[in-house]
């Protein structure tokens, strides 16, 4: 009974999450970056929204100012990463550790209220139909706008510069900008989410961030599960994430429905995406273990990459794990 | 021969790796080389000989410590390796470095196609150009031409070498650079790649550097060869005298060079 409830909330704010997943997705499976600085970034989102919205301003223009202090703090990871020359991980722990300062700033306190009742919002969950409405076209546009972007000369750039950095360089690609191109992207998607969280929940919180990370990879590992097997389309891969972010809402209100004690909800995501980042690890170790007995029965080893025979997968990238710095 | 106006020119370059400490490794000393248009040369040289290292520092994978460096009569010592990319066709030793695995063959055409142009919000690659690339393709005689939407990783390495080829000349580069292209191949397909290099150098008249560990290849192809050792040139022989050359003289002078340097370690 509570569960079907609950279901238009956890679909509304699994929408949400999962626009935030599809900004998680271009860095870390386009750009084979893990950019830590979502945790930052969807505070300051949301955090410049609230401010905004009850200062008397439009949604709208508060929405596009979060959309672009988030591409700021994408900025700014990237400039840390590629010109300063500090490994990727380490670069988004940088700007979320100033990003907590920053939106503490903007907001003035650790918490902000934005009453649907008050303001003129575009959602709230007071009518989470509504919502699910609103959210899903967001979430249609942007998948359109990104699948256009990835398909231009500049996109299949930033996709070259994810997939390969010595053969991007080498086609004249400048990956360094490509990368703040892609952080930028992703964050300021980040930031809307942030923004949309603020205003479906009726307040933005200095903590509304932490852990961000987990659900957005959480999200985008059961979209590719999803999809992969059906469809490699990338507008359908990207549909596949926000579908991700639905499903973990959905369980999660499954969990808490089944008497999960809610402390401990973060341990138990954080767990299950470890394990799932692990499987390509296990898999490549199995098979490279079976490739190596095969080998040492047969005489001498040929060489790896030889002959007509197909090459190997190239190996999964480490999981969390960023690209050299550059430029 | 004298009109032709020099495509590659390093003067006085010096590259050492891990300067001033234990590992301290000169990989270019005093590095002089014109290479005119048109010419195809051919490199060769023992391990650790430097070959590796003046090609990166043509790319510009790494900036010299001294000397200068000009493509095509411009001075690019210190410009970025994706800005003398636009001079430049590469194919590496590693078939795995100059693809993109999970991007489509003909996207991988693409963006060999816009070297050295900005990149646009205009389409990443357009109709009309698949059907060129579907010819070039073709020449290849691989049957890519009707694999066109297959991921390049998918590829063997043979293959995923002659497209980077492709890739490296779909848009004619001032200089081609193949260091050790085929090492990584089974003979067949080695001879293979080679001919097709030959054919597309030819053809476009392209000005040429290739390394390579086969003695044989490297007298026959081209029309220069260079010998290297400890990061500098020390034989350099072009026209009919390369032409008459063996393998058993590249032999005796790498015999010579190495006996005279153990001489040279002795007496220091
Ligand atoms: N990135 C690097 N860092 C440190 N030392 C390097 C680096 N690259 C090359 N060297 C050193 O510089 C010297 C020249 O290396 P290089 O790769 O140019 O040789 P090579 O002639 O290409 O040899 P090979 O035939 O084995 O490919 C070697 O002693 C090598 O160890
Ligand atoms: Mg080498």
């Amino acid at each position: 009974m509570g569960f079907l409830s609950a279901l238009p909330g956890a679909i509304a704010l699994g929408l949400i999450w999962g626009l935030m997943a599809i900004g998680v997705y271009i860095t870390y499976k386009v750009l084979d970056f893990a950019d830590l600085t979502v945790d930052g970034s969807i505070c300051t989102g949301g955090a410049v929204c609230a401010v905004l919205v009850t200062a008397g301003v439009n949604v709208w223009v508060a929405m596009l100012a979060a959309l672009l202090a988030g591409a700021a703090a994408g900025l700014l990871t990237g400039v840390f990463h590629t010109l300063m020359g500090i490994p990727a991980i380490l670069s988004g722990i940088l700007t979320q550790l100033i990003l907590w300062s920053v939106n503490l700033k903007i907001m003035g306190q650790a918490n902000l209220s934005v009453s649907a009742r008050t303001y003129g919002v575009v959602i709230s969950q007071l009518e989470a139909g509504w919502a699910i409405l609103i959210l899903f076209g967001f979430v249609s546009v942007i998948i359109g706008l990104l699948y256009w972007f990835f398909g231009t000369e500049l996109g299949c750039g930033i996709r070259a510069t994810g997939n390969n950095p010595n053969m991007s360089r080498a086609q004249g690609i400048n990956v360094g900008l490509n990368k703040i191109i892609g952080l930028m992207i992703s964050n300021a998607l980040v930031a809307l989410a942030g923004a949309l969280l603020v205003q479906y929940q009726g307040f933005a919180d200095i903590n509304m961030g932490r852990g961000a990370i987990v659900i957005g990879l959480a999200a985008v590992i059961i979209g590719e599960a999803l999809v992969n097997l059906i469809c490699r389309n990338f507008a359908v891969r990207l549909a596949g994430v926000a579908l991700g972010g639905i499903i973990y809402y959905i369980v999660y209100q499954l969990v808490i429905e089944l008497g999960m004690d809610t402390d401990l909800l973060k341990m138990l995501s954080a767990l299950v995406v470890a394990i799932f980042l692990a499987i390509p690890y296990w898999k490549k170790r199995y098979f490279s273990g079976f490739h190596r007995k095969k080998a040492a029965k047969e005489p001498p080893a040929p060489p790896p990459e030889g002959g007509e025979t197909a090459a190997q997968e190239p190996p999964a990238a480490a999981p969390l794990q960023g690209g050299q710095s550059d430029v | 021969m004298c009109e032709k106006r020099p495509m590659l020119e390093l003067k006085g370059v010096g590259k050492t790796f891990n300067r001033g400490s234990v590992n301290e490794k000169v990989a270019l000393k005093d590095f002089d080389l014109t290479v005119e248009e048109g010419e195809f040369l051919t490199v060769i040289g023992g391990n650790g000989a430097g070959k590796s290292t003046f090609m990166n520092v043509v790319c510009g994978t790494y900036p010299v410590d001294e000397g200068k460096i000009f493509l095509g009569g411009h001075d690019v010592t210190r410009l970025p390796e994706y800005r003398r990319a636009k001079y430049l066709g590469r194919v590496f030793q590693d078939p795995m470095m100059g693809t993109s695995p999970d991007m489509e063959i003909q996207e991988n055409l693409a963006l060999a196609y816009r070297r050295g142009k900005v990149r646009s919000l205009m389409p990443g690659i357009r109709k009309a150009e698949k059907e060129f690339f579907r010819t070039q393709l073709a020449r290849l005689g691989l049957g890519l031409e009707e694999r066109m939407t297959v991921k390049a990783g998918l590829l063997s390495g043979g293959q995923r070498q002659s497209l980077t080829l492709l890739m490296a000349t779909l848009k004619k580069p001032d200089l081609l650079l193949l260091d050790e292209h085929t090492a990584a191949l089974d003979p067949k397909t080695a001879a293979k790649v080679l001919a097709f290099t030959e054919e597309i150098a030819a053809e476009n008249k392209l000005t040429t550097v290739m390394v390579t560990h086969n003695m044989a290849d490297a007298i026959r192809c081209g029309n220069r060869l260079i010998m290297m050792q400890e990061g500098r040139i020390i034989y350099d022989v072009s026209g009919e005298e390369k032409k008459s050359l063996t393998v058993e003289d590249l032999l005796e002078r790498f015999r010579a060079s190495a006996g005279e340097l153990s001489d040279r370690m002795i007496l220091s």
